[in-house]
């Protein structure tokens, strides 16, 4: 008897990737709320990491640390170590305004600013001092195409961006964290406020993505993580259950924690 | 804890037409040898007649597993019960087919050829019958022990495959007279032997639903 084929892992051997990020024995409270439980979870270049889990799980939590936007929570504790290209995050000396132009940020209900879709996409290059029409222009244009949503609006940059369907919104918004050039955009349940089609058209757009960027999704919707993920992590009440390649965790997970959450018997 | 009530019993009815289709590809077997050992030509039709209900029941087999996973979109174990459902449903299919050979052979040779079979068929059934028996155990207790121990029993098959047809060449040597009997049991055996090797098909995918992993027992 021999073992004639395993499954085939999609992801790339994990020896021959670069790592964005790394944590390492991350722990994080809120007040005296233990919510991640020593995590130590790569997230490899140019891939989608997808993060599951039931809700309370950590798993939105642990997206927040990596940008440090879970510091604006009050009382909130972390110990261990997050690094980004080999510096700790969570080093006092690190700027977290440096962090915010590497690692962009989609949120779960499209938040487009109340301005035209023009002055969404060129928001955050004119904070950053880029004040020339023509490569402000040039900015707008190639974020809207990266954004997927450029041949719906070239001929209205100037209109309210709220005129936009919820699906465009959200392209919207994702144009608009393409527009600071961003090394990692991490989205929070980015397609739960859409509609199916509007869904599928995201997730496509995710998987063009991930040419240029590394993405960390969070999903409540384990067909997606599924559909669009390299590796998926899973996690349980602010531990990290299991995390491995895709293929390998929806079709034959090692936990029987994963197994029963990804086929619907807890969660 | 269980949140999925209605789709386990769903995946467990599937499973029950499984356990049906194998019990009944055991009976069909057994029709088809003893029509041909007692010259039983209305036993051997019966078998040609009841072939046709067990690939209803295979149709229907491959229809729920097909539903289930279009509408319940089923991952990691669930989907390898409906996987495994489709295609042990499938190798007990043919097992029947073979059965069903085996009932032409008996109609084929009729009802006064007055010709003794081989005792070695009826040998060879017996092991496939206990081959049956373990895979349906093996199967509904998702045990990969037995399962292996079905590439044991197989290989005992094909020892007795290779004997029986040596033997059956010499009587062609020695009684060329009887070769159309002679013919029809070389077919029969070798339907059996099928049996043996379908089983341990179902023997791997029973190991693939526990492990997850593609084996062959052959090796």
């Amino acid at each position: 008897m021999k073992i004639v084929t395993g499954l085939t892992n999609t992801a790339q051997p994990e020896k021959n990737l670069r790592k964005v990020f790394n944590t390492e024995d991350l722990n994080l409270w809120y007040g005296s709320k233990h919510a991640l439980k020593g995590i130590n979870l790569p997230i490899y270049e140019k891939e989608v990491t997808a993060m599951i889990g039931p809700s309370g799980c950590g798993k939105s939590t642990f997206l927040k640390t990596l940008n440090r936007m879970v510091e604006l929570v009050p009382n909130v504790e972390t110990t261990g170590m997050i690094h980004y290209r080999n510096q700790n995050i969570l080093d006092k000396s690190f700027k977290v305004e440096e962090l915010r132009t590497k690692v962009g940020m989609v949120f779960q209900k499209p938040n487009p600013f109340p301005k035209s879709i023009y002055d969404n996409v060129a928001y955050g290059p004119r904070i950053h001092g880029i004040k020339s029409k023509k490569i402000l222009d040039e900015i707008v244009e190639k974020s809207l195409r990266g954004g997927a949503i450029w041949d719906e609006v070239k001929d209205r940059l100037k209109d309210s961006a709220y005129g936009l369907s919820g699906g465009q919104q959200q392209r919207l918004c994702i144009a608009r964290a393409l527009a600071i050039e961003p090394d990692v955009i991490l989205m929070d349940e980015p397609t739960s406020a859409l509609d199916p089609k509007s869904t599928l058209k995201v997730e496509e757009l995710i998987q063009e993505l991930k040419t240029d960027y590394s993405i960390v999704i969070v999903t409540h919707n384990m067909q997606q993580a599924a559909r669009i993920s390299d590796r998926t992590a899973f996690m349980l009440n602010g531990e990290l259950v299991e995390f491995t390649d895709t293929n390998r965790l929806f079709s034959n997970p090692e936990d029987k924690r994963t197994e029963d959450y990804i086929t619907g018997r807890f969660g | 804890m269980v949140a999925r009530e209605q789709f386990d019993l769903e995946l467990e009815a599937v499973k029950d037409m499984v356990i049906k289709l194998a019990k009944a590809a055991k009976v069909q077997l057994e029709g088809s040898i003893a029509a041909l050992y007692q010259s039983d030509v209305d036993k051997a039709q019966q078998v040609m007649e009841a072939d046709k209900e067990l690939d209803q029941l295979d149709l229907a087999i491959n229809e729920a597993s097909i539903l289930l996973i279009a509408r319940q979109q089923p991952v990691a174990s669930d989907l390898r019960k409906l996987i495994v459902a489709i295609r042990t449903a499938t190798d007990l299919e043919r097992m029947a087919d073979n059965a069903k050979n085996i009932a032409r052979s008996a109609i084929h040779l009729g009802n006064d050829h007055q010709l003794e079979i081989h005792p070695s068929l009826a040998d060879m059934r017996d092991v496939a019958f206990k081959m049956i028996d373990l895979a349906i155990e093996a199967y509904k207790k998702e045990d990969i022990q037995l399962a292996k121990k079905l590439s044991e029993l197989d290989d005992l098959i094909d020892g007795m495959f290779g004997q029986v047809m040596e033997e059956l060449l010499q009587m062609t040597a020695t009684n060329p007279q009887k070769i159309q009997l002679v013919m029809q049991m070389a077919f029969s055996a070798r339907y059996i032997e099928r049996f043996g090797d379908h089983l341990t098909n179902i023997a791997e995918s029973i190991m693939y639903l526990v492990k997850g992993e593609v084996y062959d027992l052959n090796e």
